[in-house]
């Protein structure tokens, strides 16, 4: 009896660990792939290499017109990295406010705040671009930053909102007693006791800037600011005659910083989608 | 006294506006200014070089009733929500139960299934993904061994969606997450009182799992018709970027970029935009008012 009890669990594993294997197929393959001569890429499908190489990653890091993947690599880092500065920032700024402080029209700016969550990017896009493009900022940084740094994406806004509820008010009022103002009690209360909804907050808006593809092909056409999303897209041909190994390679490097971070901060980034609903 | 409350709240209100600045800056001026901005340009003919020229509803109208692509686009877009949605959701569960039961590594099955999620967005796994369904691919590869042959997956436009939804169905796992932790959450004891009473697991699953989720399925539905309505990016990788083969990769916002940024007619591409946010709401809105028959909130908690 206890036999059989364990020998289905063993299965049960044993599909579990199988099905695992299969989704993680695909990665598993680009990885290999891109350690593999071009001409074997597509003849070879078994995982481990039967000829191992660099070449791939050595060609492919030179890019495209002269300009190398280091250069992609810096422009997507400044961007992801300005962004989540701006986004933990003013996304704190205005969390605390509407958490803690009582003001005229609250209750209708806190719903505005609350519609914008839902609002589709599509429907601002024309004439964001058009703002944008009024104040010549197309082919610049500008048009991915700014909005972070204006608080642009409330969903933030309501994950710090809701953890700063948690924190409980006597630390305000003690401090305000103390002789805390506003600014201080944001900076030496409310700012340290929030470091998990931040970190929650950069981690998800640094991938999501890495990943970024469409608002990035859209301002950005000028070569030397391409992105490394956009440089493994311009290395790709969909009519089939790219130099698949140099794709593959950098592709697999495009997901090394997303991969990094996930590793690091695993069971924080776990928690943090199993409590906002974060995708 | 209520006049001095109130004066009292105006220069509180002062600073409190000054944490908002930032926030308040971009409701304005990226938010709200261009939604109401969209809707007038959406009655425009604009192309970013003249000025607006006003045309009244004719947008409206010609998309109601002489565009081909809109509808073909909406059938694309409605077509891959359909079948992505549910199935996704449907994946998420099934594992999600399978992995709760108590069982041991639970963290790294939970990882492994994660990972998909993490990187499914990016343009690299699309062009995998586009290179693994391709006619000499490995997924052709792997049906050769049982002698089914398989057909061109991306070059066919009747197959190619369907590997643009395996691709969404693939990325189950932070859905997955979020069920784990809603399973977390229900009283082990309904369950030892269920088996007391002699229900059978799938009698438990259908009583007691799917009702005290229902909350957490409700969340994920709207999230995730929210979010497949605008995919963009694995169409316009694993297709060919201008809605090929034959329109069958023209999602809706693909033609509506097309429309704005290929043919400049942004007055028709902010039309389509608005076409979206009510089509969108109207979903949104369903599933609100249908959850009053199905999400159940046990015990007057709220479900999330």
């Amino acid at each position: 009896m206890a036999d059989q009890k364990t020998i289905f669990k063993l299965g049960k594993h044993g599909l579990i660990i199988l099905f695992g294997l299969l989704m993680l197929y695909p990665v598993l393959w680009l990885l290999s792939s891109s350690f593999k001569p071009n001409e074997l890429i597509f003849s070879d499908p078994g995982l481990w290499p039967a000829r191992f190489t660099l070449e791939n990653y050595v060609n492919g890091w030179k890019g495209l017109q002269g300009i190398s993947f280091s250069r992609f690599f810096l422009n997507s880092a400044t961007i992801s990295v300005l962004s989540v500065i701006g986004n933990i920032l003013t996304c704190s700024l205005a969390a605390y406010a509407f958490a803690r402080l009582e003001f005229r029209l609250k209750s209708v700016l806190f719903a505005c705040m609350l519609v914008t969550i839902m609002l589709p990017y599509h429907v601002l896009l024309i004439p964001q671009y058009i703002i944008f493009s009024k104040l010549d900022w197309v082919n610049t940084y500008l048009p991915l930053i700014v909005p972070k740094w204006l608080a642009h994406d409330s969903f933030f806004v309501l994950l710090m909102i809701q953890f700063i509820r948690g924190i409980p008010k006597e630390l305000d009022e003690s401090a305000t007693i103390d002789g805390c103002g506003q600014g201080q009690l944001y900076f030496r209360i409310i700012i340290p006791l929030l470091v998990p909804a931040l970190i929650t907050t950069a981690i998800f808006t640094f991938i999501w800037t890495w990943d970024d593809f469409f608002s990035q092909m859209i301002y950005l056409s000028r070569i030397n600011l391409f992105t490394v999303q956009l440089g493994i897209r311009s290395l790709y041909d969909p009519s089939g005659s790219s130099d698949w190994g140099a794709l593959l390679a950098m592709s697999v490097l495009s997901l090394v910083p997303i991969m990094t971070i996930f590793l690091l901060f695993q069971k924080h980034f776990l928690e943090g989608i199993a409590t906002t609903g974060l995708k | 006294m209520k006049t001095a409350h109130k004066s009292a709240l105006w220069r509180r209100s002062g600073t409190a506006y000054l944490f908002l600045l930032p926030w308040l800056i971009g409701f304005f001026g990226l938010t709200l200014g261009p939604m109401l901005g969209s809707f007038y340009l959406s009655l425009t003919k604009y192309n970013l070089l003249n000025a607006p020229v006003w045309l009244g509803f004719d947008n409206y109208r010609h998309i109601f009733t002489a565009d081909e692509y809109f509808y073909k686009s909406l059938t694309v877009t409605f077509k891959y929500v359909l079948f992505s949605v549910p199935l996704k959701m449907a994946f998420a569960l099934l594992v999600a139960v399978v992995l709760n039961k108590g069982i041991r590594a639970l963290g790294i099955y939970r990882t492994v299934y994660y990972i998909p999620s993490l990187l499914g967005g990016s343009v690299a796994i699309a062009i995998v993904w586009r290179q693994i369904f391709d006619g000499e691919g490995l997924i052709n590869h792997f049906l050769s061994w049982f002698g089914i042959e398989g057909p061109a997956w991306i070059a066919h436009p009747s197959y190619i969606l369907s590997t643009i939804v395996t691709l969404s169905v693939w990325q189950f796992g932070s859905a997955m997450v979020i069920f784990l932790a809603g399973i977390k959450q229900i009283p082990a004891d309904l369950y030892e009182a269920a088996q007391v009473d002699g229900a059978g697991k799938l009698r438990q699953f259908g009583k007691i799992t799917l009702p005290m989720l229902s909350p957490v399925i409700f969340f994920n539905l709207v999230m995730g018709i929210i979010n497949s309505f605008q995919v963009f990016t694995p169409g316009y990788v694993i297709g060919d970027g201008r809605g090929g083969p034959v329109n069958s990769t023209l999602f809706y916002t693909l033609y509506l970029y097309l429309k704005g940024f290929s043919f400049f007619d942004m007055g028709y591409a902010a039309a389509l935009a608005w076409i979206m946010l009510i089509i969108i709401g109207l979903f949104t809105s369903i599933v609100f008012v249908t959850s009053r028959f199905w999400v159940f909130y046990g015990d007057g908690k709220d479900g999330r």
